[in-house]
């Protein structure tokens, strides 16, 4: 039996995505239709990924504000990039192949993340302290990139440059069918353990004494995260609070915390408002380049919201 | 079978418990008793594998707890602990199933559902099946979490102060409940008491701590004495028979 609001929810992401396709087509149909379809599946992908990743995340950390960005983990990935520029000089990283340079960069979002949140998870330190250590690692680590950008040389700053702020419209399709494997693998993993996700967000000792183990899962989980914010870094670039928002959104619609729902209606509005949006931006705003920064915002007062109301509390 | 062998606990500097080593046979109600801060938490959360052990061994029915695999204690033991913050928005029910997870990994089979409307019934919860957690009394929330506990139909059951919270009815309904199923199915209860004359009135056998060690360990009306009570508590506590029971009137 599926959810009621599951499908509404269904039909209007595919009304979105025809939008997306077929409003105000022109001129050679098959070029545009490929190329529009290209970046249709590109933001899927985006927004499921960062929706999945957020719930995930939120999860495992035990709080709802949080997102894998607002703890830096994007900027860990593009930390990474620079990294390598920085490493290989500019000309090589340009002409090192695209997925080999993704690739690395999850390899090294993966350690990065386990060596700096687990400790965290492990200390269970309490949301506020959390929050503050994730905004810490966040600035230390977009500060040390702007700190390589400047040694770089200006060369091999303009490769950089390009992938430093969230951008809906100059999404990097190259890595497409890559990312799209790596989403795909992590989405399948992710559902089949949303049981065992219900049971972490009881919290730890009801779900060690339910017999998860709590270790393996959280490093399991925060694995899977990193891959999805690395899938949706290197397609659009960083999004602090769209996460936030989709899931956030998600919830209240549904009205329950269970990941067999949460998921796929996090994963549904994702794509609703990205390609939604984009096509609104596109065809009835003539400007498709500010997306990015009103979904932003409108995520930034979310958070606002959501941490205004946990203080209440 | 629990054995117990040589179990230490500190933190930092402070010992919490010193080399604690005793058996809890299968089958029967032992009541853990002790003055606040004796250590009985720590213990039953070392039993129930939600702290490392630092040393020592513990072992269920010969599986060591330190090392068998999370799933298969799970069948074995239910915990339920002094506080309890769950971090999920649920109704009762919901919770409740949860108690089903180490058997069915969360996809609730029509047996399962008829364990969770037993627990309901069981506990004076059906009324309240439907209800958010957060909307609940303490002790309804408490019942429920009792619920959850039983659910996970474990041979042994671990019971950190589940009377917290509950009036004079639910307390006795919740003690003869787990007598029941302690005489007719064979389970092992483990369960932490304040109120002396639940633990000499339910209770097969009594283990009391103080300072994170085991200071008597009998018979309820062996340790409910005026004598054995005085070096338990640190106090003076009368004690009357009635109907041939020892009971401790701590009240003046
Ligand atoms: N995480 C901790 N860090 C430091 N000390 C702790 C910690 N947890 C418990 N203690 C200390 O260990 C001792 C035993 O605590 P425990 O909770 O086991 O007592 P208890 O017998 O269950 O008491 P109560 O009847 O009040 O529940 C107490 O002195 C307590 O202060
Ligand atoms: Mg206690």
């Amino acid at each position: 039996m599926i959810d009621r609001r599951l499908i509404i929810l269904t039909l209007l992401a595919a009304v979105c995505a025809i939008a997306f396709l077929t409003l105000g087509l022109r001129g050679n149909l098959g070029f545009v239709l490929t190329l529009r379809a290209t970046k249709l599946a590109a933001l899927i992908e985006v927004g499921i990924a960062i929706a999945v990743s957020t719930v995930v995340f939120q999860t495992v950390t035990a709080n709802r504000i949080l997102t894998p960005s607002i703890m830096g983990i994007d900027a860990l990935y593009l930390f990474a990039q620079i990294l390598l520029v920085l490493i290989l000089g500019g000309l090589a990283y340009a002409t090192l192949d695209a997925s080999l340079k993704f690739a690395i960069g999850i390899a090294a979002l993966m350690i990065l993340s386990c060596v700096l949140i687990l400790p965290m998870l492990r200390g269970r330190l309490d949301m506020g302290l959390m929050l503050l250590a994730g905004v810490v690692l966040g600035v230390l680590f977009r500060s040390l990139h702007s700190l390589i950008a400047r040694i770089l040389d200006p060369n091999d700053f303009a490769v950089v440059q390009g992938m430093s702020y969230v951008n809906f419209n100059d999404v990097n399709t190259g890595l497409l069918a890559l990312a799209s494997l790596m989403t795909l693998c992590a989405l399948v993993l992710v559902w089949r353990a949303r049981h065992i996700l219900d049971v972490v967000a009881l919290g730890r000792d009801a779900a060690i004494g339910l017999g998860i183990d709590w270790t393996k899962t959280q490093v399991g989980c925060l694995l899977l995260v990193s891959v999805l914010v690395a899938v949706s870094t290197a397609l659009v670039g960083p999004a602090a609070f769209l996460g936030l928002l989709f899931v956030a959104l998600a919830e209240r619609v549904v009205q329950s915390r269970r990941h067999a729902l949460l998921i796929p209606a996090a994963a549904l509005i994702a794509v609703i408002v990205l390609v939604g949006g984009q096509t609104l931006f596109q065809h009835a705003l003539g400007n498709s380049s500010t997306l990015g920064v009103v979904i932003e915002f409108a995520g930034g007062i979310v958070f606002l919201i959501l941490l205004w109301r946990g203080s209440r509390r | 079978m629990i054995e117990i062998n040589g179990v230490s606990l500190a933190y930092d500097v402070t010992n919490i418990l010193s080399d604690i080593s005793v058996t809890i046979p299968k089958g029967g109600v032992t009541a853990l008793i002790g003055p606040n801060g004796a250590g009985k938490s720590s213990l039953l959360a070392l039993v129930a594998r939600l702290q490392p052990l630092q040393s020592g061994a513990i072992t269920m029915d010969g599986l060591s707890v330190a090392s068998t695999p999370g799933k298969v204690l799970a069948k074995k033991m239910a915990i339920l602990r002094q506080d309890n913050h769950l971090g999920s928005r649920l109704t009762v029910r919901e919770l409740v199933g949860f108690g089903r997870f180490p058997h069915s990994r969360g996809h609730l089979t029509a047996e399962d559902r008829k364990v969770v409307d037993e627990a309901l019934m069981l506990f004076d919860l059906d009324d309240l099946s439907g209800r958010f957690l957060e909307t609940l009394s303490g002790g309804q929330r408490q019942r429920a979490l009792v619920a959850m506990a039983y659910c996970q139909d474990t041979d042994y059951l671990l019971l950190d102060e589940p009377l917290n919270n509950l009036d004079m009815y639910f307390a006795r309904d919740l003690m003869r409940s787990l007598r029941r199923i302690a005489d007719e199915r064979g389970k092992t209860i483990v369960i932490v008491l304040h109120d002396i004359n639940y633990a000499g009135t339910f209770a097969d056998r009594i283990l009391a701590m103080r300072n994170g060690r085991i200071v008597a360990d009998g018979r309820p009306d062996e340790l409910i004495t005026t004598d054995m009570l005085n070096t338990i508590y640190g106090f003076e506590i009368p004690v009357t028979t009635i109907d041939g029971r020892p009971v401790a009137l701590p009240f003046r």
